[in-house]
């Protein structure tokens, strides 16, 4: 139905004739410039709650791969985020622990800055795989299992994080993070939130990739009806296990910085329902049609939050996102960009009527 | 040793009675009625709340409670349900928001919960909370023995509605042939609301029976999602008997894994469970 909608947009047309390399440079180009703007206001604090914004970002925009463009309901995003940052502290205490031995060598040697990234790497293919196995396991039958299970999976992994004390069990672990970094103003965490600029530059350009390839139809087509898509020759089982594995891989890079950026991870703040809440949040407040969605709906929901937990109480403001997630489903099922959407046609359509 | 073991099964048989009647409203709505209400565990945390309220400030027992608010919880279920279908099954809208809808429920309860009455454990007091009955080697605590017998007696009534009503029968068939229910000349809608307000229903007494089992806190019923579920698909959905033997299997494995390993791996059971069932068998036990 909004493939209807679509083609009578007219900046669709324009948005059409921007291919994927282009986009990533203009991304990034954008993200150099809301660095630049953050580093000229100079203000510590900033890099500390865009951090998390851009990390519900990733986040959104990893959960809408699946959820938007497959209609498969992940609600383990948690177990994921968590997944991505535990296996963080699982390296890093194998850097303390074993100070003394050969890996543990190794990876004292390498200095913070790079670790991080290969951290992220790293958390990415752990929790692409388990992605790719949960979706194995549940997503050859209704589409309700697989969200069954990812619900359950979080508690699953929170159970095996608690009675795992190498990583810090119920109590939690430290993972200290350096105070300076040479290279830019405004320390270590100024350069975390670099590298979850890039990874939002990365997820965005990745989703929107998908949305315009061969592969993103095939989502499309599982979304709408997966019989007939299966009958029209398309791989479905593996579409979606591309899917899970894509999107698993996005949240656990999006956690893997995490342990660095909060000091002290702790089971229940890596497990935070908050996580799954906002995954689904976010893109059902922006839209889950296009990547533009959940970009839009994190920015926002993201931001939101940030200042609501500083002024309101954190509490409180998730039950105010729990709201607008309940409202949204049920008065504007396709978020802000299908509101937008459906305005612009309403106006083109006013004018063909009266030239 | 071998009494050790034979508590262990006694007390899983019991938890799983309780289980039973947990799941029954999921059996109802999930497995006949086709609503994935992933909200039922905090509507059972909300009857545990309505019964810790009842009983800390009227005295009230919390069994009593929960058959008292059975009507409200009912009306509360039928509500939501007119709601889900005004704004996603009419429309024929893909099972995504349904499944959000849902989904903002469970977390708004849970929120709410936490604000009215913070983080911290609640319980009740009753008579049968701290005696114990002994059989031989055997303990049976009424603390888990009245929950069981009860559940097993909601378990009874309820099949027997579902299996010699009229409405019972339109309940356990509207969702395999709507149609059919139409030429009988009877609305398929109206008895979804009234099978999901009886889903929600059991809620109440199965919050009830959660407070006198365990003190409750907001989260707690998170725990129970991967439960409940498997032992919905365990069982086979839409099957009571079913979801009886599903039930009372994983409280005996859950009360078997606390003896072997501890009771901080007790959650892992059921999605275990779970798993293994969608691999190996989704029909579930007793499936059709």
């Amino acid at each position: 139905m909004t493939s209807a909608t679509a083609v009578e947009n007219p900046g669709r047309k324009v948005q059409a004739q921007i291919g994927t390399p282009m986009f990533a440079a203009l991304a990034t180009g954008v993200a150099v410039l809301f660095y630049v703007a953050l580093a000229l206001i100079g203000n510590e604090y900033l890099y500390f709650s865009g951090y998390v914004v851009l990390q519900f970002v990733v986040m959104a925009t990893a959960w809408n791969i699946l959820g938007g463009y497959c209609g498969y309901v992940n609600f383990g995003s948690a177990a994921f985020f968590a997944m991505g940052a535990y296996s963080t502290v699982c390296i890093y205490s194998i850097g303390t622990e074993y100070a003394r031995s050969g890996v543990g060598k190794i990876l004292g040697a390498i200095p913070p800055p790079v670790l991080v990234p290969l951290l992220i790497a790293f958390a990415g293919i752990i929790a692409g795989l388990v992605g790719l196995g949960m979706g194995y396991l549940t997503l050859r039958l209704r589409g309700v299992f697989f969200s069954i299970a990812t619900l359950a999976l979080s508690v699953v992994l929170q159970t095996l994080v608690v009675n795992w004390d190498f990583v810090g069990g119920s109590r939690g672990a430290y993972v200290i993070r350096p105070n300076e970094f040479p290279l830019l103003p405004g320390g270590f965490i100024a350069y975390l939130f670099v590298l979850m600029l890039l990874l939002v530059v990365v997820a965005l350009t990745l989703a929107r990739g998908i949305e315009r390839s061969r592969l993103g139809f095939g989502f499309t087509a599982i979304r709408d009806d997966e019989l007939a898509a299966e009958a029209a020759g398309v791989p479905t089982l593996r579409l979606k296990l591309i899917a899970t594995t894509v999107s698993g891989a996005l949240m656990g890079m999006a956690g893997a910085s995490f342990p660095y950026y909060i000091g002290y991870l702790q089971p229940n703040s890596a497990f935070g329902l908050e996580y799954a809440v906002n995954a689904i949040a976010m893109p059902m407040v922006g839209g889950t049609q296009s990547w533009v969605g959940p970009l839009v709906g994190a920015l926002l929901l993201g931001s939101f939050q940030q200042w609501a937990t500083v002024t309101i109480s954190s509490v409180l403001n998730l039950l105010i996102v729990g709201l607008v997630l309940i409202f949204f489903v049920i008065v504007a099922p396709n978020g802000i960009v299908g509101l937008v959407r459906e305005w612009r046609r309403k106006r083109v359509l006013r004018k063909a009527v009266r030239p | 040793m071998i009494e050790l073991y034979a508590n262990a099964v006694v007390s899983g048989l019991l938890l799983g009675g309780f289980y039973a009647a947990v799941t029954l409203g999921i059996a109802i709505a999930f497995g006949m009625l086709d609503v994935v209400n992933i909200a039922h565990p905090a509507f059972v945390i909300l009857g545990s709340y309505v019964a810790y309220i009842c009983n800390a400030r009227f005295g009230l027992d919390p069994i009593l409670v929960g058959l008292l608010v059975l009507p409200l919880f009912y009306y509360l279920g039928q509500a939501i349900y007119q709601i889900s279908y005004l704004s996603f099954e009419r429309k024929g809208s893909d099972s995504l928001r349904g499944l959000a809808f849902f989904f903002g429920l469970l977390f708004v309860t849970e929120v709410l919960l936490i604000l009215v009455f913070g983080v911290d454990y609640r319980y009740v007091e009753a008579w049968y909370i701290g005696p114990t009955l002994r059989l031989g080697p055997i303990d049976l605590p009424l603390r888990m023995l009245v929950p069981c017998v009860l559940s097993l007696v909601l378990f009874a009534l309820l099949q027997l509605f579902l299996s010699r009503t009229f409405t019972g029968r339109a309940i356990a068939a509207v969702s395999q042939d709507p149609t059919a229910l139409r030429l009988l000349a009877i609305n398929p809608v109206r008895i979804k609301r009234i099978g999901f307000g009886l889903s929600i229903a059991t809620a109440a007494l199965a919050g009830a029976f959660l407070i006198i089992i365990q003190p409750v806190e907001p989260s707690v019923g998170r725990e129970y999602i991967g439960r409940i579920f498997a032992i919905c698909v365990l069982g086979g959905m839409g099957s009571l008997p079913g979801t009886l033997i599903g039930a009372l299997l994983l409280g005996v494995v859950e009360s078997l894994t606390t003896t072997y390993f501890g009771p901080s791996w007790s959650p892992a059971v059921g999605f275990g469970l779970l798993l293994a069932t969608l691999a190996f068998r989704p029909a579930g036990l007793l499936g059709r």
